[in-house]
């Protein structure tokens, strides 16, 4: 993700202050991070064991 | 103004025999459509479509395409005796198109139904896999629109809006809407381009693939707006918004705001309530800007002279959509889908990450994410490509949006329970209960069925007789249910005046 985009306006008002967000935020994308790692082991066990010839194997016809 | 009216999805999806990737996928497809009749008594016999009221070269601005300069693909028309289709017990129709089996949903009345019909295919689907798997090396399928290779393959939704509703209008007040919504429901996608020429992650699986604004094909020239007039109702009262640009989505929020806010567009268009320029200026091309741009601030050229990002745009039928309600009135479903469209956009526009448990795109990303920083992938590494191909399996412990969804990592809208119901039983409120309920009780006396019409020999009478269902709004529960229990086809033909 490109942090120094500035972010669109949001609709409406009620924002918190611009420091106490990027804080709220950080820690948010923190607990997220830590959050998904608990998943990333099952979805190990799952994965096709060759990715390369998987996906190259993966081919399809066009369709509508 | 309500976001109810007559909807439904359709979903190719993607088929793969393991191990043998130059497998004719036409015939594999037909095993797919052939495993689930048979093993439900619906013998393609049975469930033979009527083609008679099919008239897919008929264009909505005004003029019909001659055969003669019709692509062969376009032709959909014809029985092919060679292509399984079956109608399902639930209204739906089973089949292969083109070189993928395709579920379309029966038609239902409201965006929260759609989600649970379009999720009752992805049960469907995976019970064929489950069949098939017993015969090595079986047949995989995925809920996805393309191979990352050049091929795509369509999700479309369609909606009926009023005739009086010019097209011209349809398009100008659809088109600003379809270049931007993918930021709200699209499926995500590892590889830029549409043989994925360049490394990286995009927003939709389908907008490297749209080449035109406005057009009637569907498998090439793919256009944002796609003008087939066919439909499948009344034409005098009806047309058919045939919705070709659209991923398919696993998540229910996006599902259901995709046709939700699609619906309520259309009803400002049918109310003559589009009242801001919105009008993006090279729509083509703003659709791969917007896709390409999985921070949501890419900005696209108004004709205006504005530069607006995709949620934006988005705000702005948000705006509209919302004064219209509040003058008109509203209802339980559109509250549901006003509220997480406003949601959804209030989180694109802080940090779409934010969105990781309503969208698929955001999902996908905030896994692959993961992966990259864990084990210092590449965007090129065919690990990531392996992951975006099996976050649709429709498999349980395959599929990793399932295994996302089992951890409670994303919202879900509908139940188990009532998704597998929708398997067995068609929507309530449409013609979809007659059709389903006649396939499935009296599936002997079906010669063929299509969404308007039911052709059904009648051994009594000795004649065959064929049952119009022309509003897709009648032969619900309440009108046929009783004729439909007591299990007779003459009586039944009878009781419907046919």
């Amino acid at each position: 993700m490109a942090q120094e985009q500035t972010r669109p306006e949001r609709s409406g008002g009620g924002d918190e202050g611009p420091a106490d967000e990027g804080t709220q935020v950080a820690a948010q994308n923190a607990a997220r991070d830590e959050d998904v790692d608990s998943v990333l082991d099952e979805i190990d066990g799952v994965l096709e064991s060759n990715a390369e010839e998987f996906v190259k194997g993966f081919v399809q016809k066009g369709g509508q | 103004m309500s976001v109810r009216r007559v909807m439904g999805i359709e979903t190719e999806y993607g088929i793969a025999v393991p191990g043998q990737p130059q497998a004719n996928p036409m015939a594999a497809s037909g095993d797919v459509v052939t495993t689930y009749a048979r093993a439900h008594g619906l013998r393609a016999a049975h469930g033979a479509w009527d083609y008679s009221d099919e008239h897919p070269l008929i264009d909505a601005r005004g003029f019909e395409v001659p055969r003669s300069r019709a692509d062969l693909s376009q032709l959909t028309d014809v029985e092919d005796p060679t292509l399984a289709n079956v109608v399902l017990a639930n209204g739906a129709r089973l089949y292969v198109d083109h070189a993928h089996p395709e579920y379309s949903s029966p038609e239902v009345t409201s965006p929260r139904d759609a989600v649970v019909w379009d999720r009752a295919g992805e049960l469907v689907m995976r019970e064929v896999v489950e069949r098939l798997a017993e015969r090595p090396p079986g047949i995989n399928l995925y809920k996805n629109n393309t191979d990352g290779k050049g091929s795509s393959y369509g999700t479309h939704e369609n909606f009926l809006v009023s005739r009086r509703t010019p097209f011209e209008r349809i398009i100008a007040g659809l088109t600003p809407f379809f270049v931007a919504r993918q930021v709200m429901c699209g499926a995500g996608r590892v590889g830029i381009g549409q043989e994925s020429e360049h490394t990286g992650y995009q927003i939709s699986s389908r907008s490297d693939f749209f080449e035109a604004p406005v057009g009637l094909e569907t498998t090439f020239k793919r256009p944002i707006i796609n003008t087939r007039d066919e439909p499948h109702a009344d034409p005098d009262i009806w047309r058919r918004l045939h919705v070709i640009i659209g991923d398919a989505n696993q998540a229910d929020v996006a599902n259901l705001v995709k046709t939700g806010s699609t619906s309520l567009v259309l009803s400002l268009i049918e109310a003559d309530a589009i009242d801001r320029r919105l009008e993006v200026l090279h729509p083509v091309e703003a659709l791969k800007v917007i896709s390409h741009d999985p921070t949501c601030t890419a900005t696209v050229r108004m004709r205006d002279g504005r530069d607006l990002t995709a949620v934006q745009i988005l705000t702005e039928y948000l705006e509209m959509a919302t004064a219209l309600v509040e003058r008109e009135g509203s209802d339980p479903a559109t509250d549901e889908v006003l509220t997480h469209w406003e949601r959804l956009l209030g989180l694109l526009a802080h940090d779409p990450m934010d969105a990781a448990a309503d969208i698929d795109w955001v999902a996908k990303l905030n896994l692959l994410e993961r992966y990259r920083q864990r084990d210092g992938m590449q965007w090129g590494d065919p690990r990531l490509a392996a992951i975006d191909i099996q976050f649709s399996d429709v498999r349980a412990d395959k599929g990793i949006f399932h295994t996302l969804e089992r951890a409670g990592r994303i919202t879900r809208l509908t139940t188990d329970d009532e998704v597998r119901a929708a398997v067995s039983t068609p929507p309530a409120d449409t013609r979809a209960w007659l059709r389903g309920g006649t396939v499935e009780r009296l599936g002997e006396h079906v010669v063929s069925a299509s969404w308007d019409s039911l052709v059904l020999r009648l051994p009594r009478a000795g004649r065959i007789a064929r049952v119009s269902m022309l509003d897709p709004l009648a032969h619900g529960r309440d009108e046929t249910e009783t004729l439909l229990s007591a299990g007779d086809v003459d009586d039944l033909v009878a009781g419907l005046g046919a």
